[in-house]
Formats: C-alpha cells, sequence, structure tokens
C-alpha cells in the first residue's frame, strides 16, 4: 500500500494550470488506510515476475500476429496493443475472478490478462474451429460469458454496454465491479458522456479505464482532443486518476485500490493510463515516425520492468513465452477452419 | 358493459404482469416515472408500484439507455425501454445494430440479450417530421434483432408479454393513433367484419368481411389495420368488392406463411403500412410474394406506404404523405382491372 502511494505520488500528472497534483477529488483518500476490501485485494498481489511474464506473453503473442498477418495465416484485422501491456496486465491483475472486463478493438491484452486463454485467441485471430468464439469475433469482438470478457470494435459504444452490466451487478448484489476499457479516440463519441452521467447519477459499480497511447489511429490525441482527459470523468463527479505509466506494478497497485474503492462505495471510478502506443493502428507500419517511436521505446514499460528482474529470469520467461505462442499457433493450425 | 379497455391500458397491464412475475423485469426511459408516468401514460403508475429499483427514468440518452439495457440484459435482468418517440431510435441505431444484435451471436458460451425496446410509432397527430414517423422498416432486416408490432386488432399486452420473456433483442412497435383506441376483444370488429386469430399473441389476425368470399387480401400491421379495415368496408359498400384484412405481429423476421394461404385463395393481394412505401416492409413482403406464388397472383402485388417525403406538421401536409383507406381502396380496385 504505501509503497503503491510512493510510486503514485512520483508519478501522478501535475496539473499545469494550477500545479496542484492531480490525484482526482478522493486522492487524499487514498493515504487514510485501505477501505474495505482493500487489505484483501492487495494482501497477496501477484509478484512482478508474475506480471512481467504476462506482459511478455501478450508482446510474444502480438508480434506474431504481425507476423502471421504477413503470412497471409489470420482472418480480418489486428489492432496490438504492443506498448500498453503494463495497462492491460495491471488492471486485470488488480480484479476478483469473477469481475467482468468489456473491452475495445485492442484488446488482446485485456482478453489475456483477464482469461490467459492463449489457444482460444490465437484460434479466433487465426479464423480456426477452436477460436474462443469459433471464428465469429476475430480480433475485436471477442465475447465469452465463462471469460467474463466483452468486446465490441465500434469506440465508445461499448461504454453504456459495461455500466448496464454493472447496474445488473448491483442490483444482484453480486459484488462484481465492471472495467470498461476505452481509448482516448473514444472519447470523441458522444455515448461515452451520456454514460459518465448515469453511472454517476445511479451509483454504478463500473471502472473507466482511459488508455491514452497519443494516437486516435492515424491522428495524434493533440489534433483530436481538447482540453483534458481525466477532467471529462470529473465534470460527472466521477473520481479520476492520471497516470504516467512506468511500470506494471503502479498500474496494479493504482487500479487495486481504485477496484476496491468501486467495490465498497459502488460509485464510478476512472483510471487514465498514459502507456504509448509503440505500434501501428492496425497493420503495416505505424503512423507515428520513427523520431517520435524511438523517443517513446526508451521508455517502454516492459523494458523498464525487465530493468529489474535478473537476466537469468528474464531469458528464462522469453523463452518460455516463446514456446507458449507457438505453441498456440500450432493447435490453432491443426484445428479445423472456423 | 365494462368499459372499454385501451391499447396504452392493455400495455401497461402487460407491464404490470411481466413486473410481477419475474423481478429480473425492469424498465427504463425518458420520463416514464410518475406523476407524468410517460409522454403516451404507458407506465403511468409503475414507478410507484415497483419503486425506483425497477422503474430507472433516465435523463435524454437514447444510446446510453439503450446500452445500459444490453448490458443488464446480458447480466440476467430483462430490461424494458420505452422510447419517447419511435423517431429517436436514430440515435441509438449503433447500439441496436452493432451493439444489442450482435452480442448474442459473437459469444459461443449461452450469452442472452433479453430486452425490449418499445417504440412509439407513426403520424397523425400532427407533431411534425420528426415525431411522426414509422421507421421500424430500417430496422427490420437486421440479423439478431426482432421486430414485433401491436395492434388493437390483436393481442397488444400478450404480445409484450411474449417480448419480454424472449431471450433475445425485440424492437416492439407501438402506434401513437392507437393508444386510445379500444382493444378488439370480440370476435367481430367494426362493420360486421369476422376476427379470427392465429396462433398466440404473435399470430396474424384476419378480419373477414361480413358474408365470407374475400377476393383480395389486404396486408398490414399495427396502426394501418385501421384503414384497411375502413377500406375494406368502403370496399364492400361502395364498390361491392369484398377485401378481407390480414394483421402481421412478427414484422421480421417475416414468415409469408399466412399471406401466401390467403393468396392462394384469390390471388389478389395489397400490402399496406405506414412506413415509407420504397424500400420498406411491404417490399419484402410483395417480394417474398412473388417468388413463392407467383403462378397463382392474379395481378402485381399492390402496395401502399408513405411517400417518401418529411411528414409536414399542418394536417393537409401530413395527410398529402401518410397513407390513408382511400389510397387502399385504390390500390385493391387496382388489382382487379
Amino acid at each position: 500500500m504505501a509503497r503503491g502511494l510512493g510510486i503514485m505520488a512520483r508519478n501522478v500528472r501535475r496539473d499545469s494550470s494550477t500545479g496542484s497534483a492531480r490525484g482526482g477529488a478522493d486522492s487524499g483518500r487514498l493515504g487514510s488506510g485501505p477501505e474495505p476490501g482493500v487489505a484483501a485485494a492487495v494482501a497477496s498481489p501477484p509478484s512482478l515476475e508474475v506480471l512481467y511474464r504476462r506482459m511478455v506473453l501478450i508482446r510474444v503473442f502480438e508480434e506474431s500476429l504481425h507476423e502471421l498477418f504477413a503470412a497471409g495465416k489470420t482472418t480480418g484485422t489486428i489492432h496490438t496493443c504492443i506498448g500498453q501491456e503494463a495497462n492491460a496486465v495491471g488492471v486485470t491483475a488488480a480484479l476478483c475472478p469473477d469481475d467482468l472486463v468489456v473491452s475495445n478493438h485492442r484488446g488482446h491484452g485485456h482478453y489475456l490478462g483477464k482469461t490467459g486463454d492463449v489457444d482460444g485467441l490465437m484460434a479466433e485471430i487465426m479464423g480456426r474451429a477452436t477460436g474462443v468464439c469459433a471464428g465469429r469475433a476475430g480480433s475485436q469482438h471477442v465475447c465469452s460469458v465463462s471469460g467474463g470478457f466483452f468486446a465490441n470494435g465500434v469506440l465508445g459504444g461499448t461504454v453504456p454496454t459495461a455500466a448496464g452490466m454493472a447496474l445488473a451487478e448491483k442490483v444482484h448484489a453480486s459484488g462484481r465491479v465492471v472495467v470498461v476499457f476505452i481509448g482516448d479516440g473514444a472519447l470523441g463519441t458522444g455515448v461515452c458522456y451520456e454514460t459518465f452521467n448515469l453511472a454517476s447519477l445511479w451509483g454504478l459499480p463500473l471502472l473507466i479505464v482511459i488508455e491514452a497511447n497519443g494516437w486516435a489511429q492515424s491522428t495524434p490525441t493533440r489534433q483530436g482532443l481538447a482540453g483534458g482527459i481525466p477532467e471529462r470523468a470529473r465534470a460527472f463527479g466521477i473520481d479520476a486518476v492520471d497516470l504516467e505509466v512506468p511500470g506494471v506494478e503502479s498500474v496494479r497497485e493504482l487500479a487495486a485500490v481504485a477496484v476496491e474503492r468501486v467495490r465498497s462505495t459502488l460509485r464510478p471510478s476512472c483510471l487514465v493510463l498514459h502507456a504509448y502506443r509503440l505500434g501501428p493502428h492496425s497493420k503495416g507500419e505505424p503512423e507515428q515516425g520513427e523520431e517520435e517511436l524511438a523517443r517513446h521505446r526508451a521508455k517502454d514499460p516492459l523494458l523498464l520492468d525487465r530493468d529489474r528482474l535478473s537476466d537469468a529470469l528474464v531469458g528464462r520467461i522469453d523463452e518460455e513465452c516463446r514456446e507458449r505462442i507457438a505453441l498456440a499457433i500450432r493447435r490453432a493450425e491443426q484445428a479445423g477452419p472456423a | 358493459m365494462s368499459p372499454p379497455v385501451t391499447v396504452a391500458a392493455e400495455l401497461n397491464r402487460a407491464l404490470v404482469e411481466a413486473m410481477e412475475a419475474d423481478v429480473r423485469v425492469h424498465l427504463l426511459g425518458e420520463d416514464i416515472c410518475d406523476p407524468y408516468g410517460g409522454a403516451f401514460k404507458v407506465t403511468r403508475g409503475l414507478s410507484t408500484r415497483f419503486g425506483p429499483g425497477r422503474v430507472h427514468g433516465t435523463p435524454v440518452s437514447e444510446a446510453a439507455m439503450l446500452g445500459v439495457a444490453a448490458g443488464m440484459a446480458m447480466r440476467g435482468l430483462r430490461p424494458v425501454v420505452e422510447l419517447m418517440f419511435g423517431d429517436f431510435l436514430t440515435l441509438a441505431m449503433d447500439q441496436l445494430v452493432n451493439h444489442i444484435a450482435n452480442w448474442r451471436y459473437l459469444a459461443c458460451d449461452g450469452l442472452l440479450v433479453p430486452m425490449v425496446v418499445r417504440a412509439p410509432m407513426g403520424g397523425g397527430r400532427g407533431y411534425g417530421p420528426t415525431h411522426s414517423q414509422s421507421l421500424e422498416s430500417r430496422f427490420m432486416g437486421v440479423p439478431g434483432l426482432e421486430v414485433l408490432a401491436a395492434s388493437r386488432h390483436g393481442d397488444p399486452a400478450g404480445l409484450l408479454r411474449e417480448a419480454i420473456s424472449s431471450d433475445g433483442a425485440v424492437l416492439f412497435v407501438e402506434s401513437k393513433r392507437e393508444y386510445p383506441r379500444r382493444v378488439v376483444a370480440e370476435d367481430t370488429a367494426e362493420g360486421g367484419f369476422a376476427v379470427r386469430r392465429g396462433e398466440g399473441p404473435g399470430g396474424t389476425v384476419l378480419l373477414a368481411p361480413p358474408g365470407g368470399g374475400a377476393e383480395v387480401t389486404v396486408v398490414c400491421y399495427g396502426g394501418m389495420a385501421e384503414e384497411c379495415l375502413a377500406a375494406a368496408r368502403v370496399l364492400l359498400e361502395r364498390h361491392a368488392v369484398a377485401a378481407e384484412v390480414l394483421v402481421y405481429a412478427r414484422l421480421h423476421p417475416f414468415d409469408p406463411a399466412a399471406a401466401l394461404e390467403r393468396v392462394a385463395e384469390h390471388g389478389r393481394i395489397v400490402v399496406a403500412e405506414e412506413g415509407i412505401r420504397p424500400f420498406g416492409w411491404g417490399s419484402e413482403v410483395a417480394a417474398c410474394l412473388s417468388e413463392r406464388a407467383f403462378d397463382v397472383l392474379e395481378a402485381p402485388v399492390g402496395r401502399v406506404g408513405s411517400r417518401c417525403e418529411p411528414i409536414g406538421a399542418a394536417a393537409r401536409l401530413e395527410g398529402g404523405v401518410l397513407p390513408a383507406a382511400a389510397d387502399i381502396v385504390a390500390a385493391v380496385l387496382e388489382t382487379r382491372r
């Protein structure tokens, strides 16, 4: 808890207009001791090794997708989260197994973080019968009731769905939290704000995770977004924390606090995670330009966390993840077409 | 004699019964709570009876309203959404077409999306171009979305109950003009037309002319049944033409069986709807009949619908666009030339 707060204090963005920390209206409360449920969730957090391994698995999975696409072995399109793995792994590691995740077009990391189902997702993207949705969903519409995971590739439109799920869980008094991942690009859609309003008005157990990755397809965020991002949630009375992602543990710790606060207060909360998209929007060449990419590659959260583990361990994790992904590809290839 | 039961009252009764029978049924909508009770008073009394935990008055947020309902449905509830005007479906079209209609298909492990969107449609009340349309045909042909229409000649309450107990997403079309009208519970309708009901609330209803011997069938749904029946009476009284009216409740997916059965009898058929005539429900019905009954058709399938023009507010302008009994009479006579 204390360590998490330390990381937060270092990385929470500062408001340029006021100079005050933008930890949200409730940031002060974070220091006043754990709220109900928090202690349980942070009692045995996954180790850095475990979290790092999940990130590498996602990285290797998605790098393989680019190769598979080039080889004509995937169907349709893909959108990778290369550079943003800490968001997916950190947030999903803060959830209870029964919590629900609603995802978007860039959801491989969210799905793998939530379910660990490498084979099902690989087969799905490769259009095989063994895919988690039997080939119906492809990369960007993965849905699984048993996995507690629901994605749709139309930006913003998933936010009310997630809020409705949160309302249902509140009615059922299930204690479940619903997390919806959106990108900064989805903030251009009006339905986001309709839902922020409703979620706050009705007190829904919804965590809104905004992955601000710097780009909306080929449009830099600064060309498509006026004003601030957390302010958009706060305007509706939703607590929002803005974090420059330095590594996966800080995301997990921040998310754990937010998730348990949502669970215990039945109020929505918002996390704005700034991790840069190091890959292209979809396939082909990245839109960002080599100079900007090089600058951000140096801040790749995966590399930062790697430096905190031994070389031997890093090497072993890398090898194991490559073997696991290769196995998933082989299994998918052996399965029948969808 | 008991007072006449209106369509609005029947729909209200259906909601009460559904909510009494199943705690999973929730209502959402703008201004649906008491004392207002909804723009057309269909939800009157429900917020008082079932409380804010079951009846959720919403802000003016159609897209969020439908998306929230979908999420509720995907997690075990059975939401019923009231749109204040069916025209506002356009505000939530992404939710209906891209999200709601697809969720059940995407998940292979038993995801249900049991929700109903109630949409008051149609003109005749002078509300102007954005509050008078019958947009339902724009939502037909969407895989994963069922479209039903209530009619006072059918069983509006039964149909709504059936929609609520369905495991899929249903667009439930109501006619604004029909809300205050009496539900036909007897076996005889105005003009002595016999009411022959099909199976269940979703079955077709045949309004057969007194004396029988129909020479032509007018196929319709919802509020247009009123105009069709008026037309059939005029045809009988002034033109000595025996026309029957076949009222559909299930618009999409469309089962042509009932219409095919009628056309096999006499080979003449007219399709009438209040929505825009080109690319309408009637276009699909006519195409189905041409495919399946070409050999028995004595004349081309007649089509009646709104002109493809905005619906003006003034009575003369509105009347110039919306179809009326006279248009149906003309279309029926055309099949007999």
